[in-house]
């Protein structure tokens, strides 16, 4: 379950994901990217945190029933958690993967399913955590360094 | 360069975010695959794609992309014309495939007149 990485906290939110609606996705990543950028935080700091929320709240919404997305803010890194509801993944090392993905047809078309996703998060993070457990549901945790340039 | 003198020298439409021509394009990045568009592409690039769907709306302001060029005549669909309103994000449509647009674009970017 979620650790905090240090003691002090300044901000901390919690945003719903849908499974299954693409109409909506993307809102979530949005809003944490615009709340970071006002705290005038380093450019690469926002960019870097916007794309690991952007790819879990796609895989919430590609592959959950539903979940939670977890914004925190601490003295000087950046918490984002994504804990879902859903299927789990299986086999997590082949899921890491580039270019593994088990995405449906409809979708790909939507330009979904590169199998990139959780690669790009663990590159992008400055520490990631994955666990999940099959018929339950998923747990990531990604580490943001708030003064480190990578 | 800016992206209205873009819109001009290739005969772009310009389906939204008309006022918003006026943003530097400081490189370009071609993909129809979100997650590759997410980790390669960067900040003032315009992105040239075949996905019309509102996602990209989503990624092009994620990355502060300058705008958007939608090859081979595809229209955005109605819902992405919404979303990019709102986020004030340029949708242009070309008539060129996005080998020609990505090496017209490429050519412009890097010839200096
Ligand atoms: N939250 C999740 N719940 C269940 N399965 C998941 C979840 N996230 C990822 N997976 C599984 O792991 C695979 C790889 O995920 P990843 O995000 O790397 O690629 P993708 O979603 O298939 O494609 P891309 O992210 O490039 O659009 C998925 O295809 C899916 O099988
Ligand atoms: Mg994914």
């Amino acid at each position: 379950m979620p650790t905090q990485e240090t003691d002090h906290i300044s901000y901390q939110r919690s945003f719903y994901v849908e499974g299954g609606n693409f109409n909506y996705a993307g809102t979530v990543s949005t809003s944490i990217k615009s709340i970071l950028k006002q705290m005038d935080l380093p450019n690469d700091v926002v960019r870097k945190s916007a794309l690991v929320s952007y790819e879990s709240e796609i895989n919430i919404v590609s592959y959950a029933r539903k979940g939670v997305i977890k914004l925190s803010i601490y003295s000087d890194i950046i918490q984002i958690e994504a804990i879902d509801e859903g299927p789990g993944i299986p086999n997590i090392e082949l899921a890491m993967q580039e270019g593994y993905s088990t995405a449906t047809q409809q979708i790909r078309e939507m330009g979904f399913g590169a199998g990139m996703g959780l690669y790009n998060i663990k590159s992008f993070s400055d520490k990631f955590d994955i666990s999940s457990e099959v018929g339950k549901g998923t747990y990531l945790k990604m580490i943001i360094n708030k003064f480190s340039s990578r | 360069m800016d992206i209205e003198t873009i819109v001009k020298k290739l005969n772009l439409k310009v389906r939204c975010a008309a006022a918003n021509l006026k943003k530097t394009v400081s490189g370009g990045y071609t993909g129809d695959l979100l997650s590759d568009v997410m980790a390669k592409s960067h900040e003032g690039d315009i992105w040239i794609t075949r996905q019309v769907h509102q996602n990209i709306v989503a990624v092009a302001s994620l990355k502060d992309h300058a705008g958007i060029i939608l090859v081979n005549s595809c229209e955005p669909a109605p819902d992405t014309l919404e979303r990019a309103i709102q986020e004030n994000i340029p949708i242009m449509v070309s008539e060129m495939n996005a080998f020609e647009l990505t090496g017209k674009i490429f050519h412009l970017l890097t010839t200096k007149d």
